[in-house]
């Protein structure tokens, strides 16, 4: 096995919000081109990580590295801007605009016109803009939307906007890609593709993936290291057989949604 | 795709040369007062256009436009009013010498009053933009109170409550529609471009805007900048249409006027805020009636003043009661949505 | 002297703090920055004008009718023009409340003219009395008088009456208040009703202080003392009254040591606010509203 890069290490990091300690010494080390989960019951914490990392929260203490970069306390665009992307729990689509426009939205951050040469219908600008509209196409196409390209956002079935989301998180052309709870209301044949989908997703775009997941068939099935929260804490981590068995897992859990889905 | 490119092309330089053909057949057949309105209507597209940038497109809910409207307003009449005009009005104190001399071509006069709003605009901007939502409507409307009690007050450059007369009457239908033009195409390259895509997105959702990467204070101060500039075109027109301002004229109910025509156009409609300016322009001046003695058959009902206003306001609210999306809430009168109503007709229902 | 600006200033800050607290009610409990209630303080003052000048009643009953009125008023206007609006996005209910304002401008420039009315004052109030120097109406000090007991009597009901729990319930959340069971409806009717009395009565005591009133003498008092809300601290009472005073005593002061500055007094308002939202944009007294990504 070659070394791989650390692509992510969060000594420390910790979430104060008043009085209540949210996240206490959240201390991971992602390795590149890894698909890893972050798991725990409901109020955890796990969305507080995602948030830190993406300079939604100043962490109370703690650091962030991204590839030997220090980007603790970033703001988030600039988070995004260094190569982390994210989805959202509740999906945050841009709902008044189309499945293609979101899409572009994501690919903006990389287009280097500015917004005077529009006006002068500049050749280079335009040239841009016909790129961006390209790949965002490629990019719904990879997901499968490309034929709901004019459709608007607030159109599409569930299932679908979760995949309008990634492709649109696809667009700002990330090394890290974050997806909290990506299969959330999605039924076992969903969430079987979505499983597939992520794994094409990182070998065809070169990511390194980290999500937030509740169903454990994903998770068992897709992350190559899981670490485990509960009540803000590290409880474990491991590969996931290791989890799987882990008592203190178990415990947290009580069990039921593991025994579910296992 | 290629082909309807070309004909929309087609069609709207059509469109455009049909007006051109309809200013000059009503630059010679309108009578004065039809033509004041037909100016109001430009004007009013200007202003309201740059605000939907702002609020129906960026998601700003500004409430300082009639601030920039003064600024732009006062830049452009000074620089076009005769020296000698400006001395004979200048009563209580002289205008400050370099604003005394300074004079420059009509067209240059306009962008000049455009870019100091457009600067006002900027330094609004910088520190108000970091609030957001209620406060920023309340923080933009102090400032455009701010700018009309320091016009109000610095006597010796703007002459204070007296304001300015006699302002050389240049706007006539060319220039105003041509400015109206230049306004609409200006904004409507930049709203379709994906610049304006991620001004869109951060009214959607500012949150996800900032994850996708988007720094949404600068694109926020761009666009809000961008607005003001024509806010202030728009109220150098307007000066030089009216030959006569005075900072009362820029009180927040100005600003109140152009958000009824962008909200009854449609917040987010370009075509939307051209047919708002049309609609209310021309119902504002048809209310009229109510104000005049209404002869009905042997009776005569007295006319009632104010009442214009009162019905204005009234609609307004019904508007966002009943129909807040206006006329044409986010979507856009276009060639492709024209062809598509009528070859729809066309077809067995 | 100094004492004499600083009762003017008392006064003028009651006046403000009185209108400033309806502002933060309604803002606490529906997010909403109700930009009629400036021209709610407007009618207050044309009520008592009305009561003295068409029905010839007596000075007390015209003062509470006219607040029982003009409180009506206020609920009116909230079940018309902002109930509806309940869940649609915040910003058409602000529209609305612009509309409402403006309406009600008009309507009153058509109904009661726009030619100044002056108002009965009772002469006990107006006549000046000199007391160590310093010249005084009776006024000056009956006003911050009444507007400390109007205060200390709101106070009393939000904490410590089951409305009162019910308004900082909702202020808090809504739903859940709503899921308990409580009436929001009318809690919220009661919010309008309180803050639109309390407008109304500095409405009545402004226009015995400069007794001409026209149609429009809500708009910059209204929007003065929204700002001073917001200086305080929205959604807090105490932060409106303390608001309030502040934005009475900077002007007063700033006029007073100043006075060539006294053609930019309405603008001290604005310019206060732009530094306080600047500085602490939650106001002197408020907290922050964290939004849950």
């Amino acid at each position: 096995m070659s070394e791989r890069r650390i692509i992510l290490k969060t000594p420390g990091l910790t979430m104060r919000f008043g009085g209540l300690t949210a996240v206490d010494n959240f201390d991971i080390e992602v390795q590149e081109g890894r698909i890893v989960g972050l798991i725990g019951p409901n109020g955890a914490g796990k969305t507080t990580c995602f948030n830190m990392i993406t300079g939604f929260y100043i962490p109370s203490e703690g650091n962030i590295f991204f590839y030997d970069e220090e980007i603790t306390g970033l703001s988030t665009h600039k988070v995004c801007a260094k190569g982390i992307a994210r989805t959202f729990q509740n999906i945050r689509l841009f709902y008044n605009e189309t499945v293609l426009q979101n899409v572009m939205i994501g690919a903006h951050l990389r287009q280097k016109s500015s917004w005077w040469q529009a006006p002068l219908n500049m050749p280079s600008f335009l040239r841009e803009e016909k790129e961006v509209k390209d790949r965002a196409m490629f990019l719904l196409e990879k997901v499968g939307l490309a034929d709901l390209a004019g459709e608007q956002a607030n159109s599409l079935p569930y299932g679908e906007q979760r995949r309008l989301e990634i492709a649109r998180a696809l667009a700002t052309q990330p090394k890290f890609l974050l997806l909290d709870e990506p299969a959330a209301g999605m039924n076992p044949q969903e969430s079987w593709e979505l499983m597939h989908f992520i794994q094409k997703t990182r070998d065809d775009f070169g990511l390194t993936i980290l999500l937030i997941e509740h169903d454990m068939k994903v998770v068992m099935g897709v992350c190559e290291h899981i670490w485990v929260l509960d009540y803000g804490k590290l409880i474990a981590e491991g590969p996931p057989e290791e989890i799987q068995a882990n008592p203190k897992v178990i415990e947290a859990y009580l069990g039921e949604e593991y025994l579910e889905n296992a | 795709m290629m082909g309807n490119r070309m004909r929309n092309n087609t069609l709207t330089l059509l469109a455009v040369v049909g007006l051109a053909a309809f200013l000059w057949w009503a630059d010679g057949n309108f009578d004065g007062y039809k033509i004041q309105i037909m100016n109001l209507i430009a004007i009013n597209a200007i202003l309201a256009v740059s605000l939907n940038l702002i609020y129906g497109f960026t998601g700003m809910f500004s409430l300082g436009h009639a601030g920039f409207m003064c600024v732009g307003a006062y830049v452009s009449s000074l620089l076009i009013l005769p020296s000698s005009q400006k001395q004979a009005i200048y009563i209580l104190e002289p205008l400050i010498a370099p604003l005394q001399t300074a004079h420059a071509p009509f067209v240059v006069a306009v962008l000049l009053g455009g870019l100091v709003a457009a600067i006002f605009g900027l330094i609004i901007a910088l520190p108000v933009l970091r609030l957001g939502g209620d406060y920023l409507g309340i923080a933009t409307l102090g400032f455009g109170e701010i700018i009309r009690v320091f016009a109000n007050n610095l006597v010796p450059i703007t002459n204070g409550a007296l304001g300015l007369k006699g302002i050389p009457d240049y706007a006539n239908l060319w220039w105003n529609y041509g400015f109206m033009l230049f306004t609409f195409y200006f904004i409507f390259r930049i709203v379709n471009s994906n610049f304006g895509n991620a001004l869109k997105a951060i009214r959607d959702d500012e949150v996800a805007a900032k994850a996708m990467g988007i720094n949404t204070y600068k694109y926020r101060v761009t666009s809000f900048t961008i607005g003001a500039f024509f806010a202030g075109i728009g109220g150098a027109l307007l000066a030089s249409l009216l030959t006569t301002i005075d900072p009362k004229m820029f009180l927040f109910i100005m600003t109140f006027q152009v958000l009824m025509i962008v909200v009854a156009g449609g917040l987010g409609s370009i075509t939307g805020s051209l047919i708002g300016a049309v609609v209310i322009t021309i119902l504002l001046e048809w209310l009229r009636f109510v104000e005049n003695p209404i002869t009905l058959g042997s009776f005569e009902i007295p006319g009632i003043p104010g009442m214009r206003m009162v019905i204005f306001s009234l609609s307004l609210v019904l508007i966002i009661l009943f129909r807040r999306e206006g006329l044409m809430g986010m979507r856009e009168l276009s060639w492709d949505s024209l062809f598509r109503r009528f070859s729809k007709r066309g077809e067995a229902e | 002297m100094f004492v004499q600006h600083s009762l003017n200033a008392l006064t003028l800050g009651s006046l403000y703090a009185l209108i400033a607290i309806g502002y933060t009610m309604v803002y606490g409990i529906l997010r909403l920055i109700n930009f009629a209630h400036g021209d709610v303080f407007m009618l207050g003052a044309y009520f008592i004008f009305y009561a003295g000048a068409l029905l010839h009643l007596p000075w007390i009953v015209g003062v509470v009718l006219a607040i029982v009125v003009t409180a009506l008023c206020g609920i009116t206007v909230e079940r018309a023009a902002y109930r509806p609006l309940r869940d649609a996005p915040r910003i058409s209910v602000l529209i609305s409340s612009i509309g409402v304002s403006f309406f009600i401008e008009n309507l009153a420039i058509v109904v009661f003219t726009g030619v100044p009315k002056p108002v009965v004052r009772p002469s006990w109030l107006v006549s000046i009395i000199k007391f160590h120097g310093v010249r005084i109406l009776p006024l000056t000090i009956v006003v911050p008088l009444i507007c400390l007991g109007l205060v200390a009597g709101l106070l009393f009901i939000v904490y410590k009456t089951k409305p009162g729990l019910a308004m900082r319930a909702i202020s808090k959340d809504i739903e859940t208040t709503r899921l308990m069971g409580v009436s929001v409806n009318k809690i919220i009717s009661l919010t309008f009703g309180i803050g639109s009395a309390l407008a109304a009565a500095s409405g009545i005591m402004w226009a015995l202080r400069y007794p001409q009133i026209q149609p429009l003498m809500g708009l910059i008092p209204g929007l003065k003392a929204f700002i001073a809300a917001v200086v305080g601290g929205i959604g807090s009472i105490q932060g409106a009254v303390i608001g309030g005073m502040l934005l009475g005593f900077v002007e007063i002061m700033i006029v007073a040591f100043f006075p060539a500055l006294s053609g930019y007094k309405d603008a001290f308002a604005f310019i206060l606010l732009i530094v306080i939202l600047l500085l602490k944009p939650t106001g002197l007294m408020g907290e922050k509203i964290e939004e849950k990504v």
